[in-house]
């Protein structure tokens, strides 16, 4: 055996795996540390008052009620908006489609909306609906929110329906049961889990988007619920805030950003855990 | 109408046409909802033509008044409507670059340790510790970066960083002071930390899908770890390693709020990575509700028309690599 090509290998399997291990490390105690500054930062100011009271003007206290509350909405309507148009979308692709040349177009589309930048969401609503309307709107927020749902529940929708046993569409066919309703009865129950865990990811991607809400919703200092008017968002405050010289302003972006960050994280390991019981049984 | 027999018993006309009926029912049930379903699939096409299309009209007037002078001139100036996209694309090209060449072999690396060495009771934790920040918003590395980063950067990493090339040709101007603290090489940093989540789990995938006979065969041979890593595993998942990092890439190219936070917004292009720079997104993020004439609002449209032609086509390249993996594997 050469011994000056054994050592140089080891040499090298020594040097790849010290990299490895460093790399991990750094990465790790990179990305721990953003969380441990968050939480100690985001609980240092955290009160009842957050929930209790609007957004203040500078130099005096108060709370993020407002932005939770638009935030809230614009999610809600958005999710509204944009599950069943994902859902019956990536139904088309999985159930009627799975072959066709629309399918793998759409499919091929949709993994590029993905991950699109979200600021070009913003400018395409603002384009479609804020300059027709006159004015920044919460819908608007809504339905720029919307369309950075749509692939997220088309893309969950389709893994979940073709994980759907081809036996239970078979049996489903063979007593006579038409398409449309084997699909709503049969196919839609067997991947309601999987579904619904798409609709939690979604969440999860829309609860911290503040780039397309920046010029739909735009912000609102004050409580509102009007969806025709300019509506407050977390993320827009936390931008907003934290960019300012206040200290109580910035002290309130950090308490936001604690909350965005711990709703994003139940969320997501919400869906794990549906998608984790799923498997198992 | 006569009689007809069904399942052996006779049924009467009335029996027959009201099952016609039924079966007609369902029948139309069926036609309306391949139809509903399949326009919902046309209308995700629709949405990214419509978005095209929204830019495109958007930056007529942009693009009309500056031609191709827009994507070479530098010169950003909202008061005597002159507009140039060349200091945002720079910045974006850079940054995203700066933010690829720290966050992949982080990435590989990290990705090399859970697949090959890592026991295997502490995969699936760090697994999904990886994927959970990956999930996490951007805003929140941006908050960081502006508080925390910069800071961090300005007192100690930046003036090492001056005087330590400060003598070395090429380097001197790339590190050229004074410490912002904030700037491109911030940007840069916050976008590595926030890509890198992304680049390890899809490489880890990608790593995932090599056959073990092939690596179990190199390792029956006397192959390193380092060596099967290097002869087996990357040869085999080029394509998909290739687009996974594409896809990262997309993301750094269209992050916004992460770099709005830290970058500077200066629409100059500066030899110094330390020099505050500005983005595309960030560009139009802390513009856009400010812009005043038609004139300003439509180059800040026609900047994320580029922004979206750019990305639309490193991440079109990415869905493409990764398909071919995937048919490997499948």
């Amino acid at each position: 055996m050469d011994n000056a090509i054994y050592k140089s290998r080891r040499r090298g399997n020594a040097l790849a795996t010290i990299a490895s291990y460093t790399a991990t490390g750094i990465g790790l105690a990179g990305l721990a540390m953003i969380l441990i500054v968050l939480f100690w930062e985001g609980f240092s100011g955290l009160s009842l008052a957050v929930f209790t009271q609007n957004t203040p003007p500078p130099g005096s206290a108060g709370g993020l009620l407002n932005a939770i509350v638009g935030s809230l909405m614009m999610t809600i309507i958005a999710i509204i908006i944009g599950t069943p148009i994902g859902m019956l979308a990536g139904t088309y692709m999985a159930e009627y489609g799975r072959h066709d040349k629309l399918s793998s177009v759409v499919r091929f589309i949709n993994d590029i909306l993905l991950s699109a930048p979200s600021i070009v969401v913003g400018l395409f609503i603002y384009e479609v609906l804020v300059v027709p309307m006159g004015h920044f709107s919460g819908i608007a927020g809504a339905v720029a929110l919307a369309v950075i749902v749509i692939p997220v529940v088309v893309r969950t929708t389709e893994d979940m329906l073709m994980l759907v046993p081809n036996t239970l569409r078979e049996a489903a066919a063979s007593i006579g049961l038409p398409r449309s309703l084997m699909i709503r009865h049969i196919a839609y129950r067997a991947a309601r889990s999987g579904i619904i865990t798409g609709i939690l990811l979604a969440v999860a991607r829309i609860s911290g988007e503040t780039a397309p809400l920046l010029f739909t919703a735009l912000n609102n200092q004050f409580y509102s619920n009007n969806l025709n008017a300019p509506m407050s968002s977390l993320p827009v405050v936390i931008f907003q805030f934290a960019l300012s010289p206040y200290e109580d302003w910035q002290k309130l972006a950090w308490t936001g950003a604690l909350i965005i960050t711990i709703s994003v994280l139940v969320l997501s390991i919400a869906a794990r855990a549906l998608t984790g019981t799923r498997k198992a049984s | 109408m006569v009689d007809v027999t069904w399942g052996g018993a006779r049924v009467g006309a009335q029996d027959a046409t009201e099952r016609a009926k039924a079966l007609n029912k369902l029948r139309l049930g069926d036609v309306v909802f391949h139809a509903v379903t399949r326009g919902a699939a046309l209308l995700v096409l629709l949405l990214l033509g419509g978005v095209m299309v929204a830019l495109m009209i958007g930056s007529l007037p942009a693009l009309r008044t500056f031609g191709l002078d827009f994507v070479t001139t530098q010169s950003w100036n909202p008061v005597t409507e002159k507009f140039g996209a060349l200091a945002p694309i720079y910045g974006t090209l850079i940054t995203s670059l700066i933010a690829m060449v720290i966050a992949v072999p982080f990435g590989l690396l990290i990705a090399m340790f859970l697949t090959e060495l890592c026991p295997m009771w502490l995969r699936r934790p760090i697994g999904i510790a990886i994927e959970l920040l990956a999930g996490i918003p951007s805003i929140i590395y941006g908050i960081w970066g502006l508080f925390v980063l910069a800071p961090f950067l300005q007192q100690y990493v930046q003036p090492a960083l001056i005087a330590a090339f400060g003598n070395i040709p090429v380097l001197s101007t790339l590190f050229a002071g004074p410490p912002y603290g904030i700037g491109m090489l911030t940007a840069g940093l916050i976008l590595a930390i926030m890509v890198l989540p992304f680049v390890t789990s899809i490489s880890r995938d990608v790593f995932d899908a090599v056959p073990p006979v092939l690596k179990e065969a190199a390792y029956g041979l006397g192959c390193s770890t380092w060596e099967v890593m290097r002869y087996v595993v990357l040869p085999y998942t080029r394509v998909g390693v290739i687009g996974g990092v594409m896809l990262g890439l997309g993301r750094a190219l269209g992050e916004t709020m992460a770099v709005t936070f830290v970058i500077g917004n200066a629409h100059k292009i500066a030899g110094s990575l330390l020099a505050p720079g500005t983005t595309i997104s960030a560009t139009i993020a802390n513009e856009f509700t400010e812009a005043v004439g038609d004139l300003y609002t439509s180059s800040l449209i026609a900047l994320g028309l580029i922004l979206f032609v750019i990305t639309f086509i490193v991440l079109a390249i990415a869905r493409y690599m990764l398909l071919r993996i995937e048919r490997r594997v499948g």
